[in-house]
């Protein structure tokens, strides 16, 4: 159990800068997830903590402890990689308990923890096997048995899910998030899934070329994300982004768009905007939806938009239709949408729309 | 079903003629040589050249098999031949694994280094033997078994270091990156993860070493003389003046192919894998 603390952390490989200067506070017991996509710098910055790569720049602190010039076996992390990196002359049992060999533990405590690590994983009747005899779930397993059975400081995650099929990923995924919950160690995780990050932290760390462009709770970053990155990033299907302008008449404003004047809602700050400004307007799917009432509700502005593409996906159907020429996804009940070419009248709710500056993409 | 089946077995039946005539040629081609060598072996030295030949000999004898390893001291070269074969082939794969690894793992000495050590097999060997010979003749290294183990060690560390350097390079990082977090050190990751993984490779880049001694011939008669040299040097005392001793050649090469083939048979598990480079991999 630690925090971990990483201050102007810099990476460069020749003349690439991998990482450009990252400050992070994750606190003990916290699961982070690095995300971004790939290229983004995440692995990068795991494999430094982890001590694989070494620091350009900056210092990594684990438990309050300076840890730059320490060998990865020094630090007391625990890594599940991508590919799981079993070592396959060795049988499941030898896999787990191999870091606790390396560490000269006596053999009955290591067959004691390596039987207690595969009650907890349900691997038991695999510890005769070699990582060739298993499935891809169940290496992922073993792969995990061998980071608990260490009882590390920190446990790092390297996209530990990326090579399982959809199905399996899902339950993995829960089976990490009930491992963390049940031991509550620190634990940091890359990915590029959204959706894992999403599942998955207590804390986003949103990354892109090598910085991070922003990081808190994942509904923070969903709800009120710092620019069309973050905005576009997260949620499935994408944020729809519409370009127009600024216009405020006194305490009233509006965003023009490309055929007519969309009102915002009255309560909605605007910091530093300013007339005439060109913007980017964000909805999300689940800002939209089918119009039953007979009058909006506050804040909302009702459209009557003609659906040109309908994709059920059994729970809800996502609607696209064209707002002012750009194409915009509504999240509607399954049952609401039946076809392409209906008209149906859209409640868009301006209460929880973004709007980002369309120059700087930053949020407004 | 019953109207396929006819079908099925005619097409059976003519595939085994092509495969048997092939496998048969083949065979012929490859166990010809040595069943003749064999015959030869122990025949009756007036039985060498007859026509039509003996196809077998009434009487086989062994008389050429004692001439070849006690008078022309074949037994002698047969020991040195093991010795210093067994030890450079060990140094080639001890040195050569090591390197490889270094070379793969942490881009030693840059681009340009692996490739170098490759280079070295470019330059022709009789470009260097006389310079060799006279370092060796003044350093007392001459006729010594020592001497022919460093210059083989030396010859098939090229090979090793490229065979082990690809089969490095395919091998995945990441398992020795998870022993280093797991606990390992740097070496222990190399011996308890990385060296387990790549003994295919490291046999088979032994197996080449091992042949390539064996069969050398050049630097052997350059650089021993009456007690260091090995098989193959042997071989030159049978073609005199007096005519061609073929019983004692025969017999020699029949006894010089036994650790060969004794290899062969030890290392053929891994030879197949180790071929593939790490390519295909369980």
């Amino acid at each position: 159990m630690a925090e971990v603390r990483i201050t102007g952390l810099h990476k460069r490989y020749g003349a690439f800068h991998a990482v450009r200067g990252i400050d992070l506070h994750v606190r003990d017991g916290e699961f982070a997830v690095l995300v971004g996509p790939s290229g983004c710098g995440k692995s990068t910055l795991l494999r430094t903590i982890a001590g694989l790569e070494e620091s350009s720049q900056g210092t990594i602190e684990i438990g309050g402890e300076l840890v730059n010039d320490f060998r990865p076996r020094d630090r007391d992390v625990a890594m599940v990689f991508q590919d799981y990196a079993l070592y396959p002359h060795m049988s499941v049992a030898k896999n787990i308990g191999f870091g606790l060999k390396a560490r000269k533990m006596p053999k009955p405590e290591i067959e004691a923890r390596v039987a207690e690590a595969a009650r907890m994983l349900g691997i038991v009747p695999l510890l005769g096997r070699f990582p060739r005899q298993l499935s891809g779930g169940q290496r992922q397993r073993v792969a995990i048995g061998r980071a608990i059975v260490r009882n590390p400081r920190i446990f790092l995650f390297d996209e530990p899910l990326s090579n399982l099929d959809a199905q399996l990923r899902d339950e993995m995924r829960g089976e990490i998030k009930r491992l963390h919950q049940d031991i509550a160690t620190t634990m940091i995780y890359v990915t590029h899934d959204q959706i894992e990050a999403m599942t998955l932290a207590d804390r986003i760390v949103l990354m892109r070329d090598g910085l991070i462009e922003q990081q808190g709770a994942p509904l923070d970053l969903f709800e009120r994300p710092v620019s069309t990155f973050v905005a576009g990033f997260l949620g499935s299907p994408r944020m729809s982004f519409l370009p127009g302008t600024l216009a405020l008449d006194g305490s009233a404003a509006a965003i023009r768009l490309a055929d007519g004047l969309l009102p915002i809602a009255p309560g909605r700050t605007l910091n530093g905007a300013t007339h005439g400004q060109s913007v980017l307007l964000g909805l999300r799917p689940e800002h939209l939806t089918r119009a039953h009432a007979a009058t909006p509700a506050p804040g909302t502005f009702r459209y009557d938009a003609t659906i040109d593409l309908v994709q059920p996906t059994g729970s809800r159907s996502y609607a696209t239709f064209r707002l002012a020429g750009a194409p915009v996804v509504a999240e509607l009940q399954a049952h609401d949408v039946s076809r392409p070419g209906e008209r149906l009248p859209i409640d868009i709710n301006m209460n929880r729309a973004s709007i980002f500056d369309a120059t700087t993409e930053q949020a407004i | 079903m019953a109207t396929t089946a006819p079908v099925r077995r005619r097409k059976r039946r003519s595939v085994p003629i092509g495969r048997i005539l092939l496998l048969g040629f083949f065979l012929i081609f490859v166990l010809w040589p040595l069943y003749w060598m064999f015959n030869t072996s122990i025949k009756p030295s007036d039985d060498y050249l007859t026509v039509p030949p003996v196809w077998f000999p009434a009487h086989p004898t062994l008389v050429h098999y004692e001439a070849a390893l006690f008078t022309y001291r074949g037994l002698d070269g047969l020991i040195n031949s093991l010795i210093i074969s067994l030890s450079a082939t060990v140094l080639s794969a001890l040195l050569g694994t090591l390197m490889a690894y270094s070379l793969a793992r942490y881009d030693t000495g840059g681009k340009h280094l692996s490739f170098w050590v490759l280079s070295q097999r470019f330059l022709p060997p009789i470009g260097i033997v006389l310079p060799v010979f006279l370092i060796y003749r003044q350093v007392g290294l001459y006729d010594t078994h020592v001497g022919l183990i460093i210059a083989y060690t030396v010859f098939t560390l090229p090979v090793s270091v490229w065979m082990m350097f690809a089969y490095f390079r395919g091998m995945p990082k990441s398992m020795e990156e998870a022993a280093l977090v797991d606990g390992c050190t740097r070496w222990e990751a190399f011996w308890r993860v990385a060296v387990p993984l790549a003994a295919p490779g490291i046999v088979a880049a032994a197996v080449f070493a091992f042949i390539a001694c064996w069969t050398e011939f050049f630097f052997a008669l350059i650089l021993t003389s009456r007690t260091a040299f090995t098989l193959p040097t042997v071989f030159r005392a049978f073609i005199g003046f007096q005519g061609a001793q073929y019983g004692e050649a025969a017999a020699l090469a029949i006894v010089s192919l036994v650790p060969s083939i004794a290899l062969g048979v030890l290392a053929q598990r891994h030879l197949v894998r180790g071929l593939t480079l790490g390519a295909v991999r369980g």
